[in-house]
């Protein structure tokens, strides 16, 4: 029933921190509303369906997949925090990950969700950094990456304290960014701890049926504990007064009053919100961005008439290329930097036996310019996707296995893609960054004392990321502070 | 109710909270934080569990009472005892 215009809070965004919020605050009594403008859930990590097929938005993997009776893990943190069951997310793991260096991957490691293959790896291709590495294992296991008031260093300058070998260096730093990170060529070394743990310790897994799986059991977890979700719904705007946001106003012109607001739209997106005109100062108290603009990136998922592994594409789930020796992560100057990317199989996990994808997937990502692909006319647009479909898949296969058949056109069926503009368009995410802004929020406050960001710009990245930052900030600035 | 139910209350809240740990073997005078993994946001989970389930209000100050299932028992008997005589 939604014939309430009052809440206790009010969730701008039903993507996974979004509902993972509403589920922590529906449970305990409070009622809770979340507003989403598009007509799906999911936002940054969504699905859709097109001509009978079923897609994912944002998901190659979960990342942080520990196997069960692991504990004191992020895995672990969020499935307690929302009541979930773990094999209602029903995941299966990955069978391996590559990052290959070099114009034709002639440099590799290989790592799966034991940390000892990667360990290996290390030991066998860079046997002078060996014991480098293993110092900076040390350091990372005890590494307090939670603490919100944690000091910033450089995690380039803190590695290099342990990896003299920058091509070993880069290697590593390359799948950290990838899934992901908002900044360029460098990050927090906090953020370097958590991504390691995440990729490398813990590692990847994937329901078989894709991001639809988990949306749905959070929905569930949501509408059961009694929140309400309003879609098709937007605010158009927060009205504020003093340091209070009094009311938020729907696209439909209604308004509503919250005690609490909690935003999973961005920062800069929240601040577009809180504008009365558009000359006002920043309101919403979070670090001004640089010039440089945002990280995005393209995508391509060709589907095929049969498995990867019938192509002899069996043992790579993932693979994290760059065609030299030293790896940059930046936004292109062009449309789309072909040199690095991931290649994603989702067939190439471990689903339970007799379990397959009813088709071969091959998806191509690469970091991308929403400049470039922002005000094409149309036409323009069709051509250049079509244009880079077939770049950023040449590039690619210069890193796998030569295929059984060529060209791989003969075996696809159909193809979909998404630019910047994509993203931009169905999540409303500024410049369709998939990482947000690249200062983050770590506390999720605002100038408002009753407005709070989760989610992308509050700093934890990806799915579980996303969930867990819906958890902490509706613990912190609303559960807590009630108790 | 007698301490010893106050404690099985504690425990179905953690059972709750924790469906993967074993709380068979918890000793009870033992902090349950050395004994089983829990963090700060499980132990807001279960003030927030006793408040939603049982009415009881347990403030911030009051936390360190419930380090362990002895000392719950200890400090939540009286609570729950005393909202049982306003029935």
């Amino acid at each position: 029933m939604n014939s309430q215009s009052h809440y206790d809070a009010a969730i701008i965004g039903a993507g996974m921190s979004g509902l993972a919020a509403g589920i922590r605050l529906a449970h305990f009594g409070k009622r809770v509303c979340i507003f989403e403008r598009h007509n799906a859930v999911g936002g940054l990590n969504g699905f859709y369906s097109l001509a009978g097929r079923k897609y994912d938005v944002g998901l190659h993997a979960l990342t942080n997949f520990v196997k069960p009776g692991v504990k004191g893990t992020p895995l672990g943190k969020l499935l307690r925090q929302l009541r979930i069951d773990r094999d209602e997310f029903a995941l299966s793991e990955q069978k391996q990950s590559r990052v290959a260096f070099g114009a034709n991957g002639e440099v590799s490691l290989r790592f799966t969700n034991d940390f000892s293959v990667l360990e290996a790896e290390v030991a066998n291709r860079f046997p002078s950094q060996i014991d480098g590495f293993r110092t900076l294992v040390g350091l990372v296991r005890t590494y307090d990456d939670l603490s919100l008031e944690a000091v910033p260093r450089s995690a380039r300058e803190t590695v290099r304290e342990f990896i003299r070998d920058p091509l070993l260096e880069d290697m590593l730093f390359c799948p950290l960014m990838y899934y992901g990170s908002a900044q360029p060529g460098d990050m927090e070394f906090g953020q370097f701890v958590i991504m390691f743990k995440a990729l490398f310790f813990e590692g990847f897994a994937r329901p078989l049926d894709g991001v639809r799986v988990i949306l749905r059991v959070l929905l569930e977890k949501y509408r059961q504990a009694g929140g309400e979700r309003r879609m098709k719904c937007g605010v158009k705007k927060i009205v504020a007064k003093s340091d209070r946001v009094i009311a938020l106003i729907l696209d439909t012109g209604e308004e509503i009053t919250a005690d609490h607001v909690l935003s999973s739209i961005g920062s800069r997106e929240t601040e577009t919100l809180l504008k009365t005109t558009e000359s006002e100062p920043s309101l919403v108290a979070t670090p001004s961005e640089t010039t440089d603009g945002r990280l995005s990136f393209v995508e391509t998922i060709a589907i095929l008439d049969r498995a990867p592994a019938q192509l002899g594409w069996a043992d790579d789930t993932i693979v994290f290329f760059n065609d030299s020796l030293r790896f940059d992560y930046r936004r292109p100057a062009g449309q789309v930097d072909v040199h690095s990317g991931v290649i994603c199989f989702p067939n190439n996990f471990d689903y339970p036996s007799g379990q397959t994808l009813p088709e071969g997937i091959f998806r191509v990502t690469c970091l991308a310019n929403y400049a470039g692909w922002a005000s094409l006319p149309e036409e323009r647009y069709r051509e250049d996707k079509a244009q880079w479909f077939a770049a950023m898949q040449e590039s690619a296969l210069r890193f796998l296995p030569e295929p059984s058949i060529r060209p791989l056109s003969t075996v696809t069926v159909t193809s979909d893609m998404f630019t910047p503009r994509t993203v931009a368009k169905f999540t409303g995410h500024a410049e369709g960054a998939i990482y947000g802004a690249p200062v983050k929020t770590k506390t999720g406050r605002t100038a408002y004392s009753n407005l709070y960001l989760c989610g992308t710009d509050q700093g934890f990245l990806g799915i579980v990321g996303a969930m867990l930052s819906g958890i902490s900030m509706a613990n912190y600035h609303i559960l807590a502070k009630t108790v | 109710m007698t301490k010893d139910e106050v404690k099985q209350v504690v425990l179905d809240i953690i059972a709750d909270i924790a469906p993967d740990e074993d709380l068979s073997v918890l000793k009870p005078e033992v902090r349950l934080r050395d004994q089983m993994q829990l963090d700060s946001m499980d132990f807001l989970d279960i003030v927030m569990e006793l408040r939603k389930r049982h009415g009881i209000e347990v403030p911030e100050k009051d936390y360190p009472y419930l380090a362990s299932l002895e000392s719950c028992g200890d400090y939540l008997m009286p609570k729950f005892n005393a909202l049982a005589s306003k029935e």
